[in-house]
This record gives C-alpha cells, sequence and structure tokens, in this order.
C-alpha cells in the first residue's frame, strides 16, 4: 500500500508542491488536500486585480475538482484542521473527522495582522488576504465612498488601487516614512508613490493610527497628531503573520515560523513545512517565489531524491497597483559598494542597483521592471558585472546591441 | 507671392571661385547648386560650397551698429567714427589710422577702403589678411615677371601630362580643383601627379609620387632640380636668351647650395633615389604645371620658394602655354581681387606701387587725391606691433579675424585692446577679434552683398545678393563711403552702388597704362548697370579695344620688368628662420581642414560640416607619441615661445616623426584652449612679410585628465572656467567635447549646475556610477532635448555622438528614444554610422566600410550604395584610401 501524504492548505506553495510531485512521482503518494478555503487554488498574487476590476474571481482559478481528480489526489475545501496527533500521525478537523498520514506538510501560509485599535471591530473595517475578504471588499465598495488604507506595505497599496479603480477616495496611512521601505529606498518609493498620487491616491506617511471611530459602522480613522480621515471602508493591510497555530500547539519547533531545516523538514521527521508559515535559518518569507523554490526542492524530496534548500536570494517582481516594481537584495549601499542609479522622474522610471565588488547584491526599478528577471539571475549567480556595467544600470538594451 | 529666381553668384571660400546658382527659399534660406556653366567649378561644387545652405541663419548676426557695446542707428556710429579719425589725424597724422582688410571683402569694398585710406586719410597702412595666404607669390611674381600676374589658366592642370602640387592639400583646400584634375586623368592615365608635402595628405591619394621633404626645405629641391634640368639638356636656351635673364647666376647660386643629388638629399631628407626620378620626370615631361599654395608661401623663405618654382620653368620656357607654368592657388575668395586694387601695405592701387615716383602720381591725379600715402606701410604682423606700440592709435578691422589668424595671436589680442579706437564690420557679433571693439558696424553677409571677386586663374566673376539684408547690415563700400564723406571727402566717395566703383577700378587699371601694366580691364571701363548686373566671369587682362581677354601670358615673353625680360633669382636655401633645438624639439605645422574654412564665422554654422573633423586635433607621429607618453584621444598641451594650445592628439603614421600638426580654424569662440596661432612664431619672410604658419618650434606634453565627457545644448553654452571644450554645431543644436582635470564627481556639480541654469522648468533623466565616474542627464521640455550632459573618466565611457544628435533636432523624441538616451544608442539600432565621411549625403564610414565588406570594390559602386562620394566628391580619398586599407588588409 502507498504511503499517505496529507497536505495541510492549498495556497499556492501546496498548488506548486503538487504540480511538482506530480511530475516528478505521479502517483508515488497517495495524497490528501486539506483546504481552509471553499475553493480550489487560486493565484493570490492576481488578487488585486479581481479587486480592480481587471480580472473576475473565476480567472485566477489554477485549480478545480477536476484537476485533483486528474491526478488522484483527494481534495477537502472548507476543511479547517483543529489539531495535529503526532502520536497517531493524524490530522484532525473542526468537524471532528481524522485524516492518518505518513507524512504530513504544512502549507498553512500566514495571517493578517489586525491591530489592536480601538474601533478595529467596527462594521467596515476589513483586510485584504484572500478572495472571501474581496468579495467582502467589493461589496462595501459599492455603497462606500472614502476609504482609508492601514498600511503602506505591498498589500496596502494594491488594496488601495484596487478600491482607487473601483470609483473611492482612498488614502494611505502609513507608520513608515517612506512606502513599501522593505522592498525599497526613500527615492524609489517617491517613485512609486508620485505614480499612484497621479492615479488619485492620496497618503499620510510616517502616520501613526490612534483609533477607528464610528458608531455602528466606521466612520473615520483618527491619527495620533493628526487629524481624523473620514472612511466609510477601512482596510487593515499592515502586514501578515506566518500561521503557525497547528505546528505550535502540536508542540513542534516553532519560532515566528514552523522551523524547518534544509530538508525542510520540521522538528518531527514525518512532518514538512513550506511557504510563508515556515522559518528556514531564522528567516520567513512573505513571497511565492522562495515558496515556489521550497516547493521544487521539497517535491524532489518527496520523489526520494536528495535535495536540499539553501534559503532563498528575494527579490520583488511584481505590479504594485498598476506600477511595475522590482527589488532584490540590499537596499541601501554599505561603504565601498557602487551606487548605480538611473531616474526619468517624469516617466516615474527609477533604477538602482548595488554592486559589491562587481557584483550585484541589489537592486531596485520602478516603472519598469523588464529587466528584473535578468538582474536577479546575475545577482543570484554572483557573476561579475564587467563590461555589463552600463547596461545593468540603463537597460539589457544596451547589453544587447554592444553584443 | 512672387517664384524666388535662381541667382548666379560666387562661392565664398577659397580662391577657386566657384560659380553657385542660389535658389532662395523664401524663408531666409537657399538651394544651393554648382553653375554648370561657370569655367571654374562647371557645375561641381565641394563639401563645403555645397552646405552653404546651411550657413544662412540669423544665429549670431550683428543686426545693428554698435559703439562701446551700446546699439545706435547709422548715424550716430558712423559720425563717431569719422570724427574720431579726423581728431586723431589732426593730433597724430594720417598714419595713426590703419585698415586691416580681407580677401573676403569684395572687389569693390576693397577699392573704396584702398582709396580712402591710402588717397584721402592718407595713411600707408592698409593691410590685409591676403599677407597671410599669398603675400609670397606677389613678391615672387613680381620678382621674377615685374608684376603679380598668373601666367596660366585652370584648363592647364587637365591639359598638362605632369602636375606637381607642392605645399597644397588640394583635395581638402581647392576640392574642385583637385576633381578636375582627377577627372582629367581618368580621361588620361598617363597624367602624371607628383605630391610634395611632408605631410602624407588626403591629396596623396593620387599621387603617383610622394616627396616627403623635410619642413621648409623647397628652395634646396628646386635648386637641385634646376640643375637636374639643366644637366638634362632641357634648358630652353634660345627663350632663355630672348626672354629671361639671370639664367647662370641661378645656375651657380644652386650649385653652391646643392652641388650634387647626395647634398640635396640632406638638406630635404628625401632619398637619392627619390629625387632622380622627380628629376627625371620633371626633365623630360614638356607639359608641366606646378601648383603652389600655403605650403609654400607661408615661410619666412616663402618668396625664394616661389622663385625657385618659377626659375624652373623659366628655365625650362615652360610658362604661358597650355599645360605649362608655375600656377599660385590663393586661400581666399578674392585674394586677387585685393591685389588688383592694390589693398597691400606695399602696393598703392591697380599693380601700381610706391617704388616708382611716376606710379603715385598718376594714381594722385586719377584718383584727385588730397594727401596721398607716398611710402608702402606695414605688413601685418608689424601693423599690429604698431598697434600695441601706440603708432598706429585707430584700426579699422573689415570681415576678418586677426585675433585668431595671426601668428602670436595673443600678442595681437594686446594690440587690439591697446588701440585708441577699434572699429570692427562683421557680419556677426562675437568673433575672437569684434570681443575688443569700441565700434561695431553690420556688414552685409555673403548671399547679401554685391560685387565681383577675382579667382586664382585671374578671372573676375560676379557674387550677387538673393537675400534681403537683415537689420541694419549694409555693404562694406557703403560703410567706407560714409566715413569718407562724412570727413569731408563728398564727391570722391559718392558712388551710386558697386558698378559704379567698379567703372572706376576698371579705368583706373587702363589710366595711363599703354601696356606696361599687367592689370588692365580698360574694357570694362565704361561698362552698364544693366551689363555689369548680367556680367559674365572673364579672364584679365582685357585691355580696352581687345574683342577678347588675353587667356596666358607670358608664352613669348613680354613680362612687365622694365627689359620686358623674365628674372631668374639666385638662391640659397635657407631653413625655417626658428630651428626645433632640446626645448622645443619638435616642428609645428598648421593648416586646414577639408570641411571648415578659415575661422570657421561660416562653415562652423553648417551642421553637416561639423561631422567630418568635429574637433581640432594635433596630429604625432607614432614613434614622437610614444616617447612622450601621447596616447591616440587623449589631450595634449602644444607649447612654443610664444604660446600654447590644448589639443586631442591623433596618431598617424601620415605625420613625420619630429614634426606635429594643428588645424588653424578654431577660435577663441570655439573653444577654450585650441586657438594655435597663438603657438606659431611670428617670423616673416623679408620680402613678402607673409608669416610662418607651418614651421614653429614647439614641445608636446601629454595633459592629464580627471574626466572627459561632451554636453548637447538647445543654446549656446558659457563655459569659460572648463579645461578644455570645443564648440561643435549640430542641427539646431550645439555639442560641446569638454574635459577636464578634476574628478568627474567634481566636474559633474559643475555641469549639473549649468544644466539646471539652462533648462530649470524640465524634466531631468540622471544616470549616475559615481564608482566609475559616469554620469549623464538630459533635460526634457514638452519632449524635446533641450540640454544633455555625458561625462566619464575617459572617452571609453562615451558613447557615439552621431545618434544623440539627431535626437536635438528641433522635434519631440519617441518614448523608445527618451528610455534610450542616456544609454546613448538607438533603440533596436546597434550599428552606429561612426564618423561622417561624406557630407552631402551624411554617410558615415560605419556604413561604407559596410558596403567595402559586402563587395563595393570601386568607389563607384559604394556610391551606388550609399551614395557617398556622388555629389561633390570631396571625401573619395577617404573613400580610396578606405579601399585600399581593406586591400592591404587581404593582402
Amino acid at each position: 500500500m502507498r504511503e499517505r501524504l496529507v497536505v495541510v492548505g492549498n495556497g499556492m506553495a501546496a498548488h506548486r508542491l503538487l504540480e511538482r510531485l506530480h511530475a516528478r512521482a505521479p502517483g508515488r503518494w497517495a495524497i490528501t488536500v486539506l483546504g481552509a478555503e471553499p475553493r480550489a487554488n487560486y493565484n493570490r498574487i492576481l488578487l488585486s486585480a479581481v479587486l480592480a476590476g481587471e480580472k473576475s474571481a473565476d480567472a485566477i482559478m489554477e485549480s478545480d475538482a477536476a484537476w485533483f481528480a486528474e491526478r488522484g489526489i483527494a481534495f477537502h475545501a472548507s476543511c479547517r484542521v483543529a489539531r495535529i496527533d503526532r502520536d497517531r500521525r493524524v490530522v484532525i478537523d473542526a468537524d471532528g473527522i481524522e485524516t492518518p498520514y505518513d507524512r504530513l506538510v504544512l502549507a498553512t501560509g500566514s495571517d493578517p495582522i489586525l491591530l489592536p485599535l480601538p474601533g478595529a471591530n467596527l462594521p467596515g473595517v476589513l483586510t485584504f488576504r484572500d478572495l472571501a475578504d474581496v468579495d467582502r471588499l467589493l461589496a462595501a465598495s459599492r455603497t462606500a465612498r472614502r476609504a482609508v488604507v492601514i498600511g503602506g506595505g505591498l498589500l496596502g497599496l494594491e488594496a488601495a488601487f484596487g478600491l482607487r479603480r473601483r470609483g473611492l477616495e482612498v488614502t494611505v496611512v502609513h507608520l513608515m516614512g517612506h512606502l513599501m521601505e522593505r522592498q525599497l529606498d526613500a527615492d524609489a518609493s517617491t517613485y512609486l508613490r508620485h505614480a499612484l498620487e497621479r492615479l488619485g491616491i492620496a497618503f499620510a506617511l510616517s502616520a501613526n493610527t490612534a483609533a477607528i471611530e464610528g458608531d455602528a459602522h466606521v466612520s473615520g480613522v483618527r491619527l495620533r497628531d493628526g487629524p481624523t480621515l473620514p472612511a466609510d471602508l477601512v482596510v487593515m493591510a499592515v502586514g501578515v503573520r506566518p500561521n503557525a497555530a497547528l505546528a505550535r500547539e502540536a508542540g513542534l519547533a516553532v519560532g515566528r515560523g514552523v522551523i524547518v531545516d534544509d530538508t525542510l523538514a520540521t522538528s518531527d521527521p514525518a512532518i514538512v513545512a513550506l511557504g510563508e508559515c515556515a522559518e528556514h535559518r531564522g528567516q520567513t518569507y512573505g513571497l511565492v517565489a522562495p515558496a515556489w523554490e521550497q516547493a521544487a526542492i521539497l517535491a524532489r524530496h518527496l520523489a526520494g531524491e536528495p535535495a536540499r534548500y539553501p534559503g532563498s536570494i528575494v527579490g520583488t517582481n511584481l505590479k504594485v497597483a498598476g506600477v511595475s516594481v522590482f527589488s532584490a537584495g540590499v537596499i541601501e549601499a554599505a561603504a565601498g559598494d557602487d551606487d548605480l542609479l538611473y531616474v526619468d522622474p517624469a516617466d516615474a522610471l527609477y533604477r538602482r542597483v548595488i554592486l559589491r565588488d562587481d557584483k550585484i547584491v541589489g537592486a531596485i526599478l520602478v516603472g519598469d521592471s523588464s529587466d528584473g528577471g535578468w538582474l536577479f539571475d546575475l545577482m543570484r549567480e554572483g557573476r561579475p558585472v564587467g563590461a555589463l556595467r552600463e547596461a545593468v544600470a540603463l537597460g539589457r538594451d544596451l547589453a544587447r546591441a554592444a553584443a | 507671392m512672387r517664384i524666388a529666381e535662381t541667382v548666379r553668384t560666387t562661392c565664398p571660400y577659397c580662391g577657386v571661385g566657384c560659380g553657385i546658382w542660389a535658389t532662395p527659399d523664401g524663408a531666409g534660406g537657399a538651394r544651393i547648386a554648382g553653375d554648370p556653366k561657370h569655367p571654374a567649378n562647371l557645375g561641381r561644387l565641394c563639401s563645403k560650397g555645397s552646405a552653404l545652405g546651411e550657413t544662412l541663419g540669423m544665429e549670431g548676426r550683428l543686426l545693428a551698429p554698435e559703439v562701446d557695446g551700446r546699439a545706435t542707428g547709422w548715424d550716430e556710429a558712423l559720425e563717431h567714427v569719422a570724427r574720431r579719425f579726423t581728431q586723431l589725424i589732426e593730433r597724430h597724422g594720417p598714419d595713426s589710422i590703419g585698415f586691416y582688410v580681407s580677401g573676403q571683402l569684395l572687389t569693390e569694398d576693397y577699392y573704396v577702403a584702398n582709396k580712402l585710406l591710402k588717397g584721402f586719410i592718407g595713411s600707408r597702412h592698409l593691410d590685409t589678411n591676403s599677407r597671410l595666404c599669398m603675400a609670397s607669390s606677389v613678391a615672387g611674381h613680381r620678382r621674377a615677371f615685374g608684376s603679380d600676374t598668373v601666367p596660366g589658366i585652370y584648363e592647364d592642370l587637365e591639359q598638362a601630362d605632369l602636375v606637381v602640387l607642392t605645399g597644397s592639400n588640394l583635395a581638402w583646400c581647392h576640392p574642385v580643383l583637385f576633381q578636375r584634375i582627377v577627372a582629367a586623368r581618368e580621361k588620361r592615365p598617363e597624367l602624371t601627379v607628383v605630391v610634395i608635402d611632408p605631410r602624407r595628405t588626403a591629396t596623396c591619394d593620387i599621387a603617383d609620387l610622394h616627396l616627403p621633404l623635410a619642413a621648409g626645405s623647397d628652395v634646396a629641391l628646386f635648386n637641385g632640380l634646376l640643375l637636374a634640368l639643366d644637366a638634362a639638356g632641357a634648358t630652353a636656351r634660345d627663350w632663355a636668351a630672348a626672354h629671361a635673364s639671370g639664367l647662370d647666376a641661378a645656375l651657380s647660386a644652386a650649385r653652391v647650395s646643392t652641388p650634387d643629388i647626395a647634398a640635396v638629399a640632406v638638406l630635404t631628407g628625401l632619398s637619392a633615389a627619390l629625387l632622380r626620378r622627380f628629376y627625371d620626370l620633371f626633365a623630360r615631361t614638356e607639359r608641366v604645371v606646378t601648383v603652389y599654395s600655403q605650403g609654400v608661401n607661408q615661410s619666412s623663405a616663402g618668396t625664394d620658394k616661389v622663385n625657385a618654382i618659377i626659375n624652373a620653368h623659366l628655365l625650362t620656357g615652360r610658362i604661358g602655354r597650355p599645360g605649362m607654368g608655375p600656377f599660385s592657388v590663393t586661400g581666399q575668395p578674392n585674394a586677387m581681387g585685393g591685389r588688383e586694387v592694390g589693398a597691400l601695405s606695399n602696393q598703392l592701387a591697380a599693380h601700381m606701387t610706391y617704388d616708382d615716383p611716376r606710379h603715385i602720381d598718376r594714381v594722385r591725379r586719377f584718383w584727385q587725391a588730397p594727401r596721398i600715402a607716398t611710402s608702402a606701410g606695414h605688413k601685418a604682423v608689424d601693423f599690429f606691433r604698431a598697434v600695441e606700440a601706440g603708432e598706429i592709435k585707430a584700426v579699422w578691422v573689415m570681415a576678418t579675424n586677426p585675433a585668431a589668424s595671426l601668428p602670436d595671436a595673443a600678442r595681437v589680442v594686446r594690440a587690439l585692446k591697446a588701440a585708441e579706437l577699434l572699429v570692427v564690420s562683421e557680419f556677426v557679433r562675437d568673433t575672437d577679434t569684434a570681443r575688443h571693439a569700441h565700434v561695431r558696424l553690420p556688414a552685409m553677409a555673403w548671399g547679401e552683398k554685391s560685387g565681383t571677386v577675382t579667382n586664382s586663374e585671374r578671372r573676375i566673376s560676379r557674387q550677387r545678393g538673393f537675400l534681403p539684408a537683415p537689420g541694419l547690415a549694409r555693404p562694406d563700400w557703403w560703410m567706407v563711403s560714409e566715413i569718407g564723406r562724412r570727413m569731408g571727402f563728398v564727391e570722391a566717395f559718392a558712388y551710386s552702388g558697386p558698378a559704379d566703383i567698379f567703372r572706376e577700378h576698371a579705368a583706373l587699371s587702363a589710366f595711363e597704362n599703354d601696356g606696361r601694366r599687367d592689370f588692365d580691364i580698360g574694357a570694362m571701363a565704361a561698362i552698364g548697370d544693366a551689363d555689369y548686373d548680367a556680367m559674365t566671369p572673364f579672364l584679365w587682362p582685357w585691355r580696352r579695344g581687345d574683342a577678347e581677354p588675353t587667356r596666358r601670358l607670358f608664352a613669348d615673353g613680354g613680362f612687365f620688368t622694365a627689359d620686358r625680360r623674365a628674372r631668374l633669382v639666385p638662391l640659397t636655401p635657407r631653413p625655417p628662420r626658428n630651428a626645433p633645438d632640446p626645448d622645443y624639439p619638435l616642428s609645428l605645422n598648421t593648416g586646414r581642414y577639408r570641411d571648415q574654412w578659415h575661422t570657421m564665422t561660416r562653415t562652423g554654422r553648417a551642421p553637416r560640416l561639423a561631422n567630418h573633423l568635429p574637433e581640432p586635433l594635433l596630429a604625432l607621429n607614432p614613434a614622437d607619441a610614444a616617447r612622450l607618453r601621447i596616447r591616440d584621444g587623449g589631450l595634449a598641451r602644444v607649447e612654443s615661445r610664444w604660446g600654447h594650445a590644448t589639443l586631442r592628439a591623433r596618431i598617424t603614421t601620415d605625420q613625420p616623426a619630429g614634426t606635429c600638426f594643428a588645424p588653424m580654424h578654431w577660435t577663441a569662440v570655439l573653444s577654450a584652449t585650441a586657438r594655435v596661432n597663438e603657438t606659431v612664431n611670428p617670423e616673416t619672410d623679408p620680402l613678402s612679410g607673409q608669416p610662418e604658419l607651418k614651421a614653429t618650434p614647439v614641445r608636446v606634453t601629454p595633459v592629464a585628465v580627471g574626466w572627459e565627457g561632451f554636453l548637447l545644448s538647445r543654446r549656446p553654452l558659457e563655459l569659460s572656467g572648463f579645461g578644455y571644450w570645443v564648440a561643435v554645431r549640430g542641427e539646431d543644436h550645439w555639442r560641446y567635447e569638454i574635459a577636464g582635470a578634476e574628478a568627474p564627481s567634481h566636474a559633474w556639480a559643475r555641469i549639473s549646475a549649468l544644466g539646471a541654469a539652462m533648462a530649470s522648468s524640465a524634466e531631468w533623466l540622471q544616470y549616475r556610477d559615481p564608482g566609475i565616474g559616469r554620469f549623464r542627464a538630459a533635460a526634457i521640455i514638452s519632449g524635446h532635448v533641450e540640454f544633455a550632459a555625458f561625462v566619464a573618466r575617459d572617452a571609453d565611457g562615451l558613447p557615439a555622438r552621431e545618434w544623440l544628435s539627431t535626437l536635438c533636432r528641433r522635434r519631440p523624441i519617441t518614448a523608445e528614444e527618451r528610455r534610450s538616451l542616456l544609454g546613448g544608442r538607438a533603440p533596436g539600432q546597434a550599428v552606429d554610422q561612426g564618423p561622417l565621411i561624406c557630407s552631402c549625403h551624411t554617410v558615415g564610414r560605419s556604413v561604407i566600410e559596410a558596403a567595402i565588406a559586402d563587395g563595393c570594390a570601386t568607389t563607384t559602386t559604394i556610391g551606388e550604395r550609399t551614395k557617398a562620394g556622388t555629389n561633390c566628391g570631396s571625401c573619395l580619398p577617404e573613400l580610396r584610401a578606405m579601399l585600399a586599407a581593406t586591400r592591404l588588409a587581404a593582402e
């Protein structure tokens, strides 16, 4: 009899793992997938496109019941796992149904952080994390006129963009002095902000939210040392937290996320974890690329091949609210680094590459990120830039022309 | 609307004097084409002439008189000048006034200026920039012929079996004559060409024999030739006995200095074998024309060089017959016209001189001159020394730029500053000379003014205006006449127009002439205004009563000496006045580029002409460059005892070891440090007064630069304070090649401030990579590139200029172009055209190389493929050189 592989979670990491495992060793495992959401897997990156009305919810689905059936995978939607019984090697869901495993994959992702603000529970205060959130936001946007998004990170900006496209007046409140401070330096962030301002989005930076106001429904956001921003919709998008509750309760080693080794095994060899819920070498990731790299490694592992995960060099290549943004590696140059810059303010083009010993250690692109992949490859491979130096700063087309 | 009519005129550049058809476009410009009926060019034009339409714009024009920098009307300015002249004459005498005039003046302007100063003010001091061009030819002609006569005509170049080009880069400096020789050779391959020039120039492209003689050794070479001709039995004993004297003395003198070919070899640095080939060729070829130009004239032994050449033609009697004779070609469009009116300080008027008191009396009577000058005045170099010393107190400079063109130019600037009154009549406001003017008078430019010019073959042609004069611009003859009238000479300067002046000029040439003076255009003395307007080109002399002009002179003697015999002159070779020494070990030669003319006041306005050689280059032999640690494209300081200049170095085997070469075109208006004449020694020929512009001892040292760059700007920039810069005219913009000693980041801070001031409201594209010193920025206003700057540690860090220049035209750039701008390369296009070769069709080197690589093996097939070389043909030597280089590489 085949060994049983149970996957808790049906997000992008889980989906990629199933794809890869099926490609490498079809039928090797008897697989069961338990997903908390009431639907099969979808591309979470495109949630903002759904919110903005650029895509329908159906268009971002990546799998359906047939997809699982074709691959002989048992799939249970709306199945929220309540706990793990490691001794008996079963997972128990909210309805008390037990699913036995020989190997368990935790792919539980992350949860939005909710600030414990006065009024945070008022109707009209929403998060932006999954399709259900999108449904709620869309419903609210039909009547709301003014929205405040708390959080100027990627998710917050995408929510702001989507709501703006739905016709709302949108203000983004951000605690830090510049947007996306984990991915962008201050100048790049300013370029991004200008691009978003041109779309009609307003910003309150270095702004601390004191309270969410309202009686029966949210009516505004009060800033500490500042005005109250009127709002009939508030989106809280201040970050995510790895969803490690199951693992913690099961007694697995947990830091910020579920601690895994280079084979993605947790402290229990029968249990592995990947994606945003996992913590590897002290690092948790909030982006899809590391999750996919982990999925590829884990798939090989589960196919019986040796494979080790060394950690990911993080590169962000996305469209933030319609503006292309790429960010990888360090954000600020250290002493002795070479700091290359190209800007075209009117076209909101910003391009910064940081070299250390002639190798790329950081890159930020705003406005046009089409070279992001190329720069990211150069950076990951640690290749000296050499004659490509001008092209690295000004555009890959130069390198092509010179060739 | 009136349909614009085509006007027949002549080119304002070199002494070939090509006919041009100009068709105004109704918007201030004109379409330019070669006049197929003009005998000088028969429809051909060179790259400079073809681009004349690009030089007609109003940028930089002087549009109103200025007194002490304040715009005035004509009355005030003329009154001011007339009053000051009068006061100075009263206080210091007539010789306190001097005119420094120009071979760019029309004959009528020249005539009136000469008449006012020498005949009515009574000053001796009128000299011309032609002093720098052909004064040695004048002196040599007069010594040999008794008159300043060019014996032959251009057809002789085609009818000769041997053309000797000495001291002449004809391919670049007189391209249409060069093309005529090339065309003749295609018909008659036996036409042999010898080039005598220290440098391997583009003219060598058609040379069967190139003699790279040591600078200044021409007299030794031609003395050797004289002896070789005599030894070979080429002496025309009978002819010489009848028409020449001094033959034996000339041979004896030659025997002393150059007794044999070995002695010539030592003095010239040429091998005996090469000398023998040249001498044999010359001896056995009856039809020989020896063409010479600045390489001969601009020398402290210039007159002797001219006579050395003429000696050889007199010895053999090869003069004044078809395909034979010495042939001086002048650098200026109307140097000959100036000689004809006598506008040189050692001539009086109409080929009459101070040497003969009867001449002075005759001119005085003709002019009814109240106060005629009776002895020669200062020649150009001494003229400005006299200004500096306060002897000449008021100077009127017409249509020329002595602050840039005279040797020891810094001293000339000091003289201009010392003048009590400096009047400059010019068509542009800013020149190196006009910067110091107290009074600026706006002159009509080419295309506006009307009159006559004489080319190098004695052919008088009309220059005709085809554009209205802008602002208050007036012809020079009008200004001079007005001043004359205001000084009280009302009758003598009551001219109604150029035809009026021309009639008087023609009448003076024939006045009491009786065939004793070569210059006589008496046939024209009564020409009516309508006939003057319709005048077709004609040769002189054309004496009253003759059915047609004399085409050639001296075939049967008839020289203008007292005994009507020509003189052979005994000559002793003299090296250049200043010899290289351990402190200044190299010899600096100066000269011209193909697509520029003089100090670039006109050619510098044509973007097309800026592309061939955008920057002045100091040519150095590789051996010298290696020793001096100067690299190709690096900056080099060339320094003499008189001054210095800093230029970009060009390392080439075309330049002989021990020598270097720099162009004379760039001025302080167009460059920081490229006014080469500051470096040149102010030595002159003792007879002609012509400066030795082609041999100055110098030392050359590398100039370390911290950064190199270039700027593109819609408007002219003020770049004083930057160590090195050269302005390059582009289409709708200026480009500045620029470099300096400081670190790139420091330079960038200054350039950024400059740019911000230029285009404060712009969108600024920026690129910076301080780690390797690379900085770039561009200012865009409404989609137009207003300003762009590129800075790097060295030239390798800078993109090619060609594509970027096209972005600066008056049009919005596309999004793709904007994205590619700071990269400096056209979107999706890897091949840059490279340096411009064909100016007419704007074909770059890369395109031609591609055509050659693709199998084009002749200039004809290259022309069919790329159009290069199919218009003016000025670039054909370069095309041939590229073909030859390819063949060489293949072997």
